[in-house]
């Protein structure tokens, strides 16, 4: 029996990292929001690695801390080892990574939610969309109805079902209808996005085994442990000092090999079984074994889930092969002779979308009040999905309240990247954040992110009032520091020289600025305070006043590329223009402009088909429209 | 604000002087770095015409004598700051001084880029749009293949093997940065540096092919013509040293043009073996006499050619009547069929014309036509195709550009920059030498990746 439920601004369909970060956002900026999920434990689950960065993910987290969105605060309040990747590599690439307590982390972010105001949290699966259309035929979102007949009316929803779309899952030859983690499947509302005349993919991604500790011989593994410094994730936390648990490096042995090689065949992926599309970046062990084959070994981490738990991921060893052989594999890694497998590896196919449907805004262009975040758009990670997550929920949140939307570019912040690549190019795999997807990775690090986007998150009002008085403060600090820096002069004193030739650089014989000192390779921020006096600074200050003087000269040069950049983002395109009545464009221009609708001249240029010439024909069209319009204003 | 624009505004073959136009807010800096006159550029009026130089302050000479014209913005063509540059040269000064702007900062104009410009700023009316959207696009197609002919020689496999080469390396660094903790091979500075001095060494030698004139595919385009059977096919199979044209003794046999691309003293030529010219009533004749026509009309250079041992009858008048008023040469072949006097008489009808005397039989005057057509090239007294020759400024001001940055990474490494610094530089060369290519640097890095590397979870 249907019947009438009640009214949400904002109705969220499924609770992982994507889903919370968009019910928290729109419940944040003042609208009344329910979130759904298909089991209230699974909310924040990871159903794959406990972990949460990484190289450009760690970047995003921060990005979602700068704007004030909730992932890398739950990442500091449940981690249990943190490291700093690539430290010798340079500012740009530095990347934060942190082994999760992932139930821990689930009941932090499921607690976060239910403290939140405006913010429902409903155990329901969602089965059908609701919409009207309106006399000019356009769509429009009008409720949601969920399996046991409740109809939600609201004005936005925000579909971030991850992989939970006519989930199926494979284990060899086995394989049937289910979620993530033993969890049920979604399998209705793919047909109501269908009805809706959403184009959907199919993709297919994996997870290792799960196996217990106490079977596990560590001896004969190497250990890795965290670094002794902890860089929290949030910019509102200052530092954070826990015990840290080790991660443990085995690797893959010939045996292995010749097992994976002998039962191949009955692998779904080299059978066909397997249709839907899985990432090149993170390939099955059977993928590498066959598609490496010189490759003697692999290397496999072993991964605690927890702190109350002995289960421990295998990273390294997805799988799809069947049970028994998968038994035999992990045996023969070493240390894992015993093993005791808790939860088996498998492969899941599931319904997406093609992402090219959207806006920047992540709203589906034909369909008003509809967005999708997470997964459902073709990424993978966590990390893509919780950033898509907040920009659809805090997009779904202004319109309803009639306020400009949130665009990020590709210049100020990997989120922007994220979204400019999926909705502008669409993805045939699923999408991994990288940094060097990133034009401009040196202006976009994970230490200024909040100098970045704080700004703006404060502009939208995710940010109190308190919190961005504090980010002033900072950015006052670094701002006079460097100028402090760049206009002393340091004398050729003889403890000067010294400690230069004790650095191994040039002594100097005349006045030098202290910046150009600090440009100087051989020598740091730190190192030169045995020649000269300064207050004391946080080592967030430090780190940035650093890199902004040692790699000026870097950052000047992609603040000019920025600089062209922008100058094309900001030449908008109107969203009614018909571009197949456009006569100079080439036709598979005109189609694919047609079809992608792009913000700007700059999003023009960047879709696959659409030329130089193209863009400059569309320029002359916009200059004809311009005049045009000019010639009619007067005769008015 | 807008970059600045450079381009060869006088159409292709025009003789005596051509022009250079550049536009933009750089126009004028650009060119007081290039121009000595009386007056300092800078101090030149706006809508005055003055005498000068252009100088090639890297190499200390004087490129050519120039009437230079300053015109300040809005009161200019594309209502930005103009100059133009009225030189003496043919294509080749043309060429290097375009050249230098390019070294100074502007970029070559896009197909219709000027008018373009003059429109969007207001210039043009609008009734004029559409012809404006038909000029970028008509260009387009005949730029982007001449383009694409000269991307198919040497030029191309050579720059391939660069490109594909940094593409690796580019590869490698991304992968370390991406995925650490794989068990990858992490590359390290010093393995990029050292990976950098071929890939530098291999982008400085297509540079020096540049200079040498080597690389434009098209290159001359030389036609022979004579009265049948004097020899045409044999000295087009001489020159390839292939048997393509079919060889008889009966007059008429080569019945439709034969093109065939060759390198002579590393110049490339385009030869055309034509029908004899001659009365026919053969229809299928007379489409290749009319095809042979059309090839004259457009070549480069014309090789007419004469029979010692026949003499010259007047059909061979009625044929360099057709072509005398062209950069010709005159070639007597069969000399060892015939007496000195003969020949003689024979180089008397042509005075004033480059006469080679020639034995295809016995071998003798083949290199002295090789050394000519080397001649004629280098003097610059041979037009080219502009367009090609544009082109060509173009690709060469990018590979040089993409030399410039390796340089730059190869130092960064020295001064003890880290990885992502030096990337930056790599990067930066590799989109450079993409855009000669048109491919796009970050899908192809995607892809060695994933190729290359054994990375996931």
């Amino acid at each position: 029996m249907e019947y009438e439920a009640g009214y949400y601004d904002v109705v969220v369909v499924g609770a992982g990292h994507a889903g919370c970060e968009a019910a928290l956002a729109s419940a944040r900026l003042g609208c009344k929001t329910a979130v759904f999920a298909i089991n209230l434990d699974s909310i924040a689950n990871m159903p794959c690695n406990p972990s949460i960065g990484g190289t450009a993910k760690g970047h995003l987290v921060r990005e979602i801390d700068a704007l004030g969105g909730e992932m890398g605060k739950n990442t500091d309040k449940t981690f249990i080892q943190s490291k700093v990747l690539n430290s010798a590599k340079g500012p740009a690439v530095f990347s934060l990574r942190a082994q999760v307590d992932r139930r821990r982390y689930q009941i932090e972010m499921k607690h976060t939610l239910e403290k939140q105001e405006n913010l429902d949290i409903k155990q329901a699966e969602i089965i059908d969309i609701l919409s009207e259309t309106d006399e000019n035929g356009s769509k429009k979102i009008s409720g949601v109805k969920t399996h046991t007949g409740a109809i939600y009316r609201c004005r936005s929803i925000v579909l971030t079902t991850g992989t939970y779309l006519k989930a199926r899952i494979v284990i060899g030859d086995v394989s049937y209808s289910g979620g993530p983690d033993g969890l049920f499947p979604a399998n209705k509302l793919s047909d109501s996005l269908k009805e809706l005349g959403i184009e959907l993919f199919r993709f297919k991604t994996g997870t290792p085994a799960r196996i217990n500790r106490r079977s596990v011989d560590f001896s004969k593994m190497s250990e890795q442990s965290g670094d002794d410094r902890i860089v929290p994730f949030s910019f509102e936390v200052e530092e954070i000092n826990i015990e840290q648990v080790s991660c443990w490096l085995t690797h893959t042995s010939e045996e292995t090999h010749k097992i994976i090689k002998e039962n191949l065949h009955r692998s779904p992926l080299y059978s066909g079984d397997i249709k839907g599309v899985g990432p090149r970046y993170c390939p099955s062990i059977e993928d590498k074994v066959v598609r490496f084959a010189d490759k003697e070994s692999h290397q496999v981490f072993v991964e605690p889930m927890g702190l109350e738990t002995q289960e421990m991921y295998l990273q390294g060893m997805s799988s799809s092969l069947p049970e028994d052989v998968q038994i035999k594999m992990v045996k023969s890694l070493p240390g894992l002779e015993n093993v005791s497998i808790m939860r088996s590896a498998y492969a899941i196919e599931y319904d997406c979308i093609n992402a090219t449907q959207l806006d920047l805004t992540l709203e589906f262009r034909d369909i008003n009040g509809l967005y999708s975040a997470g997964q459902i758009n073709g990424s993978s990670g966590y990390e893509e999905a919780a950033a898509q997550g907040l920009v659809a929920g805090i997009n779904a949140a202004l319109k309803i309240k009639e306020k400009e939307s949130l665009i990020l570019d590709r210049s100020e912040g990997y989120i922007g990247v994220l979204v400019d690549d999926l909705v502008t190019k669409g993805t045939k795999e699923p999408y991994r954040m990288m940094t060097s997807r990133s034009e401009y990775r040196l202006l976009l690090r994970q230490d200024n992110a909040d100098l970045r986007l704080t700004p703006i998150g404060y502009r939208i009002g995710l940010i109190s009032e308190e919190r961005y008085k504090r980010f002033e403060e900072k950015r006052d600090k670094i701002q006079r520091e460097i100028e402090r820096i760049e206009k002393k002069v340091i004398s050729p004193t003889e403890k000067v020289n010294a400690f230069l030739e004790k650095m191994n650089s040039t002594p100097i014989k005349s006045g030098v600025k202290l910046g150009d000192l600090l440009r100087r390779p051989e020598l740091n921020y730190e190192a030169l305070l045995e020649i000269e006096e300064r207050e004391e600074l946080s080592f967030p200050i430090k780190e940035q006043v650093e890199i902004s003087i040692k790699y000026d000269g870097y950052i000047k040069r992609q603040l000019m590329q920025v600089e062209q950049f922008k100058r094309l983002e900001k030449r908008k395109l109107d969203k009614e223009i018909n571009y197949l009545g456009i006569d100079g464009l080439r036709i598979e221009a005109r189609q694919k402009l047609n079809q992608i609708k792009p913000d700007s001249i700059g999003q023009a240029s960047r879709i696959t088909g659409v030329s130089p010439a193209d863009i400059s024909v569309l320029l002359i069209y916009l200059e004809q429209l311009k005049r045009d319009k000019r010639i009619k204003d007067k005769d008015e | 604000m807008e970059d600045t624009i450079a381009a060869i505004s006088t159409p292709p073959g025009t003789g005596g002087i051509g022009i250079i136009r550049i536009s933009g807010e750089d126009s004028f800096r650009i060119t007081s770095k290039i121009f000595r006159g009386a007056v300092d550029f800078d101090k030149i009026k706006s809508h005055t015409i003055n005498y000068g130089k252009i100088i090639d302050a890297d190499k200390k000479e004087t490129v050519d004598e120039v009437l230079v014209s300053k015109m300040k913005k809005p009161a200019s063509f594309t209502r930005e700051d103009v100059v133009e540059i009225n030189c003496h040269g043919g294509i080749i000064i043309l060429k290097k001084i375009l050249g230098l702007i390019i070294k100074e900062g502007a970029r070559i104009a896009e197909p219709g880029e000027f008018t373009k410009r003059a429109f969007l700023n207001g210039r043009i009316d609008l009734s004029q749009a559409e012809a404006v959207i038909d000029l970028i696009n008509s260009k387009t197609d005949v730029g982007s293949k001449a383009a694409i002919d000269q991307l198919e020689g040497k030029l191309s496999k050579k720059l391939k093997g660069v490109r594909e080469k940094l593409i690796e390396l580019i590869a490698h660094i991304e992968v370390t940065v991406d995925y650490p903790e794989h068990d990858i091979e992490e590359i390290t500075g010093n393995k990029v540096y050292e990976d950098l001095i071929p890939i530098k060494e291999m982008l400085f030698d297509i540079i020096i092919g540049f200079d040498k004139g080597r690389i434009i595919r098209e290159g001359l385009n030389i036609v022979i013509v004579g009265r049948p059977n004097v020899g045409k096919s044999s000295l087009l199979n001489e020159l390839t040293g292939k048997s393509k044209a079919i060889v008889t003794d009966i007059p008429g046999t080569t019945r439709d043009i034969i093109e065939e691309y060759i390198n002579i003293n590393g110049i490339p030529v385009k030869l055309v073996d034509t029908a004899g010219i001659r009365d026919t009533e053969d229809p299928v004749e007379k489409i290749g006499v009319e095809r042979a026509k059309k090839a004259i009309d457009g070549a480069d250079l014309i090789i007419m050619m004469t029979d010692a041992a026949s003499g010259i009858n007047d059909e061979d008048i009625n044929i360099f009547n057709d072509v005398r008023n062209k950069n010709i040469i005159v070639l007597i072949n069969k000399i060892d069929a015939a007496s000195s006097e003969k020949i003689i008489n024979i180089e008397n009808c042509f005075k004033g014309f480059n006469v080679i005397k020639l034995s295809l039989k016995d071998g003798i005057g083949i290199g002295q036509i090789e050394d000519e057509i080397t001649n004629l090239f280098n003097i610059g007294s041979v037009a080219l195709n502009d367009e090609i020759l544009v082109t060509n400024v173009r690709h060469k001001n990018m590979i040089e550009l993409a030399h410039k940055r390796i340089e730059n990474a190869m130092a960064a490494y020295e001064n003890g920059m880290p990885l992502d610094m030096i990337t930056i530089d790599i990067k930066d060369a590799a989109e450079y030498l993409g855009q000669i290519t048109g491919e796009s640097v970050s899908e192809d890095v995607l892809h060695e990746i994933f190729k290359r590397f054994c990375i996931g979870k």
